[in-house]
């Protein structure tokens, strides 16, 4: 078994595996395909099919003419709302999480393994358990439907995941280091900013992009707690390719479905390897 | 030879204390808060708004009792059964495929894992299209000359289950092939040589020396993608809606429904609490089983 | 003066006491190592010493200044750790200016303080490489430097050496010696390793299971040591020991082994009659044309058969029976025996020692 020998044992090995392949690109090929492909030309065919004419001009009336529920603005103000809620929410909830996974792993006070434990919870309890308090919280905030509140949420939540992802990182910083830095001196901060941050880059890449993935995905607090324009564009992009009623206008939908994956694609195209290993880290707690 | 970290005795200055605290307690106290304020509610009369009162279990039996939520609760576990088991067995053999040393091993794996990287919403979507009789796979087929082909399951009561089960397999295979090609890739490299030199060859060492070593990795699979199953909300409601009818319903769309539709908050709040325990069904005997293999672990 | 006092200390994790009533007093410019197998509560101390670790009681004096509650910081102490615990993000020059960057010391002064310490440890070209770029020896001596830095009242060591390569190690021990020797500051060394103790030190506390069992210079603790664990801890090959029974004899008293009659010290005369256990260090037991001393009545001559040979070039180490009992001793390498030959030995027996067989204490 050796790269390189060619036997038909191998040759069946290479079918296989890129057959699998294709079936896997397919959904998003076809999408990727019918966003090019105009409305006339998908309902003549199928779906499924090579472009005849390059309809480009899909993405123009996806990006800010494509009407959903009587507002004509397309996709552009859901894209503007996912990102003013995903870049501070990533941004919060990571940088949270370090300290606190810098804390909960390198020091010692009262209560921190309870605090630790409770906190990994949340790696598991359900959305469900918490859209009642949710509703509770923005109301009480005047947050309803703001995507202010959309922050606050994913930030919060946010902080099981960056808080393990540092702390399981932190770990490994060994003690010794901690106990040269004390007889050096430096109190918590200092030892955070000089010995701790500098060595955090690749967890930190890790969790900025596994929240920024997580929470532009998310749909169920966007479709719960926001409406009309202020939806982020996952719950958006739901009422706009349900808008089959009256034409078919599956070109400019699947252009819209490609802007909507657009950002999460880029970042997985670009740091795959962090992604993985944010998958496979949350896996092996 | 103590490796216990630092004590904070040292620690007097608020600023540290706020530091460390407010972020923990955001953490952990909004998630213990939460939960104990959704089981409250499970058990009082609220309906539109959260109100005090005792009504027991009612709202468990009320729940118990929708043919909503029994046909969730077929859907999940049929749902769970087929996708978990679908997903590992594809996830295990695209990681033994590309555990032969093949070329461009780097680029297959990555279209593996793409999926993971879209949201529920885009590849749903997708789905509905291809799966979509009128326009889709079955709409392609009758173009090329088989007139009579049918794959409607998109729209078949009885079917529509498995296109969820299509696409979260789709969507989730890559997770559990990453996991288990780890595994493949964390067996000693001495170890196949021992094998070899005890005269066994490649199929034996896979199946006697390199399988064996997945199990665990595999327990953990199906409990994550459980967890996956149990809590099902998107991809659903981008596929099928719930439908044709309420023939797709899952448990966490039932909770949905109960809340936000229908609002009946206790009734959401006992449906919640429900899909709590069936997760905790599956967690809790996870947990111990991983707390007796640390304790033999620690202990040899 | 004394530069560091340990009274009474003791240290419990939850119900195991790791540390027992240790009381140890260093004076000034002593290099003191704390030895014994892992788990004897050395490293702990040492901790305890510097402020990493609180001890559940007792007290701790650094220079006549009680520093039961001083942070490490402020304990004007400076440490090497196993690991040399460099700061892996920063630069040689930041690594080693790190505790006064901490201290707020002005710029010039870090610069002229780094310059002084490099030559003396002879790292100047390394000083804006990072951790990741050295080699292990040279991280050995960055973590020194971080420590001289410092010009502290009391340097600890924490098995500084343990990570290098044998040949390294060796060469490492020798510089830390003769840096011992320029600077006279006091040090305090924790090791597992008997030759570094012996090597280095000017005082030995030998630790077993949270207790010090012998607090001597190296002499003592080799040649006279407390009791039976410092007798076979101490050395390689260790001390033999052999059952024995002390007997009045016309010139003094005589220890049997078996067949055996090796003259002891007449102090031992109180235990005549008695069962004891017997010492001997291997390079006591030699070929027969050894030379050991003039001294007459202190060396005996026997035959004894030869079981096993270990040759080690520069000697050889033979395991051979003396009344029943299997013995090492250090012949010449250029003696060729072979297992199942019988061949003569001389036995010094100035250095033995007496060990009561019931507390292993030293009678003698």
């Amino acid at each position: 078994m050796h790269r390189g020998a060619f036997t038909p044992g191998r040759a069946f090995v290479y079918a296989v595996v890129c057959l699998i392949a294709a079936a896997y690109l397919l959904p998003f090929a076809v999408v990727a395909l019918n966003s090019l492909r105009t409305a006339e030309e998908i309902a003549q065919t199928s779906m499924i099919g090579w472009p005849q004419s390059w309809a480009f001009g899909n993405y123009a009336i996806a990006w800010d003419k494509f009407c959903v529920a009587q507002t004509c603005s397309g996709i552009q103000p859901y894209m503007a709302n996912s990102a003013l809620v995903t870049i501070p929410a990533t941004i919060i909830s990571t940088l949270l999480g370090a300290v606190a996974g810098y804390a909960v792993s390198l020091w010692r006070f009262p209560g921190d393994r309870w605090i630790y434990g409770i906190i990994t919870i949340g790696i598991f309890l359900p959305q469900q358990m918490r859209l009642l308090p949710w509703t509770i919280v923005l109301r009480e905030t005047a947050l309803t439907n703001t995507l202010t509140g959309l922050v606050l949420i994913h930030t919060i939540q946010g902080l099981s995941f960056t808080t393990l992802f540092c702390r399981n990182y932190y770990v490994a910083i060994p003690q010794e280091l901690m106990r040269a830095a004390r007889i050096d001196g430096a109190g918590f901060f200092r030892i955070f900013w000089r010995i701790v941050l500098p060595l955090s880059p690749p967890i930190l890449i890790v969790t900025v992009i596994w929240q920024f993935t997580h929470i532009w995905n998310e749909f169920l607090y966007g479709v719960t707690f926001t409406t009309g324009q202020q939806q982020p564009v996952t719950a958006a992009l739901i009422s706009l390719t349900a808008a089959v009623a009256d034409v078919p206008q599956h070109g400019v939908q699947s252009a819209a479905v490609m802007i909507a994956a657009l950002p999460t694609l880029l970042v997985y195209l670009f740091g795959g390897r962090y992604f993985v290993r944010g998958l496979t880290a949350g896996a092996v707690k | 030879m103590s490796t216990r970290p630092a004590t904070l005795d040292t620690m007097r200055r608020l600023p540290e204390y706020l530091v460390i605290w407010v972020p923990l307690l955001l953490a952990a106290g909004h998630l213990i808060s939460f939960a104990l304020w959704t089981i409250w509610v499970s058990f009082t009369p609220s309906t539109l708004v959260p109100v005090t009162g005792w009504v027991g279990l009612r709202n468990y039996n009320a729940v118990l009792a929708t043919r909503n939520w029994n046909i969730a609760f077929d859907n999940l576990l049929l749902f769970g059964t087929a996708f978990v088991l679908l997903s590992l067995l594809m996830g295990l053999g695209l990681a033994i495929l590309l555990d032969q040393r093949i070329r461009g091993e780097n680029v297959l794996r990555s279209i593996f894992l793409y999926p993971l990287a879209l949201s529920f919403v885009v590849t749903g979507t997708a789905w509905s299209w291809l799966l979509n009789p009128g326009i889709g796979i079955q709409k392609l087929v009758n173009n090329l000359g088989w007139t009579s082909f049918r794959f409607d399951w998109l729209i078949d009561r009885d079917m529509a289950i498995w296109t969820i089960v299509i696409a979260a397999v789709w969507q989730s295979s890559g997770f559990a092939m990453a996991l288990f090609l780890a595994g493949l890739r964390s067996v000693d490299a001495d170890l196949v040589k021992a094998a070899q030199i005890d005269g066994a060859g490649p199929l034996r060492i896979y199946r006697r020396v390199i399988l064996p070593v997945l199990w665990p990795i595999t327990v953990t699979v199906v409990v994550i993608q459980l967890q996956f199953a149990i809590t099902t909300f998107d991809l659903v409601r981008a596929l099928t809606g719930g439908g044709p009818g309420i023939a797709t319903q899952l448990p966490a769309l039932v909770v949905y429904d109960f809340m936000f539709q229908r609002g009946l908050l206790g009734r959401g709040a006992a449906a919640a609490v429900l899909m709590l325990l069936t997760l905790l069904a599956v967690l809790l005997p996870y947990w111990a089983w991983r707390y007796v293999q640390h304790r033999r672990a620690s202990r040899a | 003066m004394s530069a560091l006092t340990i009274r009474d200390v003791s240290k419990k994790f939850g119900a195991t006491e790791v540390l027992k009533d240790i009381n140890l007093e260093i004076g000034s410019g002593e290099f003191t190592v704390l030895v014994g197998p892992s788990g004897c509560g050395k490293s702990t101390l040492l901790n305890i010493i510097a402020g990493l670790e609180r001890q559940s009681a007792g007290t701790i004096r650094i220079a006549d200044r009680v520093v039961n509650d001083v942070a490490p910081k402020d304990r004007d102490i400076a440490m090497v750790f196993q690991s040399y615990a460099l700061y892996p993000s920063m630069t040689v020059r930041q690594n080693i200016t790190f505790g006064m960057e901490c201290r707020n010391v002005p710029r010039p002064q870090r610069d002229e303080a780094v310059a002084r310490v490099a030559r003396l440890l002879q790292i100047e070209a390394l000083l804006e490489r990072k951790p990741a770029q050295l080699s292990g020896g040279q991280r050995q001596r960055v973590a020194m430097g971080r420590a001289l830095v410092r010009d502290p009242l009391l340097f600890l060591f924490d098995e500084p050496l343990s990570n290098l390569d044998a040949q390294l190690r060796v060469e490492m021990r020798m510089e830390i010696k003769q840096l011992h020797q320029r600077l006279g500051s006091t040090m305090v060394y924790v090791t597992h390793d008997q030759i570094e103790a012996m090597t280095l030190a000017t005082r030995i506390a030998v630790m077993r299971q949270g207790v010090v069992q012998q607090f001597a210079d190296p002499e003592t603790v080799y040649n006279r040591p407390a009791n039976l664990f410092v007798a076979r801890f101490m050395g390689a090959p260790p001390m033999n020991t052999l059952p024995a029974r002390l007997e009045a004899a016309p010139d003094g008293t005589v220890a049997v082994i078996g067949d055996v009659r090796l003259p002891v010290p007449a102090e031992a005369g109180r235990w005549i009659g008695r069962e004891v256990v017997l010492g001997i260090r291997p390079e006591c037991i030699a070929e027969s044309t050894r030379h050991f001393t003039d001294t007459p009545g202190a060396v005996i001559t026997m035959t004894a058969p030869v079981e096993m040979v270990e040759p080690t070039g520069a000697e050889t180490i033979v395991v051979l029976r003396l009344g029943n009992e299997r013995v090492l001793g250090r012949v010449s390498p250029d003696l060729r025996h072979r297992p199942g030959d019988t061949a003569p030995f001389t036995v010094d027996t100035r250095k033995v020692s007496l060990f009561d067989p019931t507390t292993g204490d030293r009678v003698v």
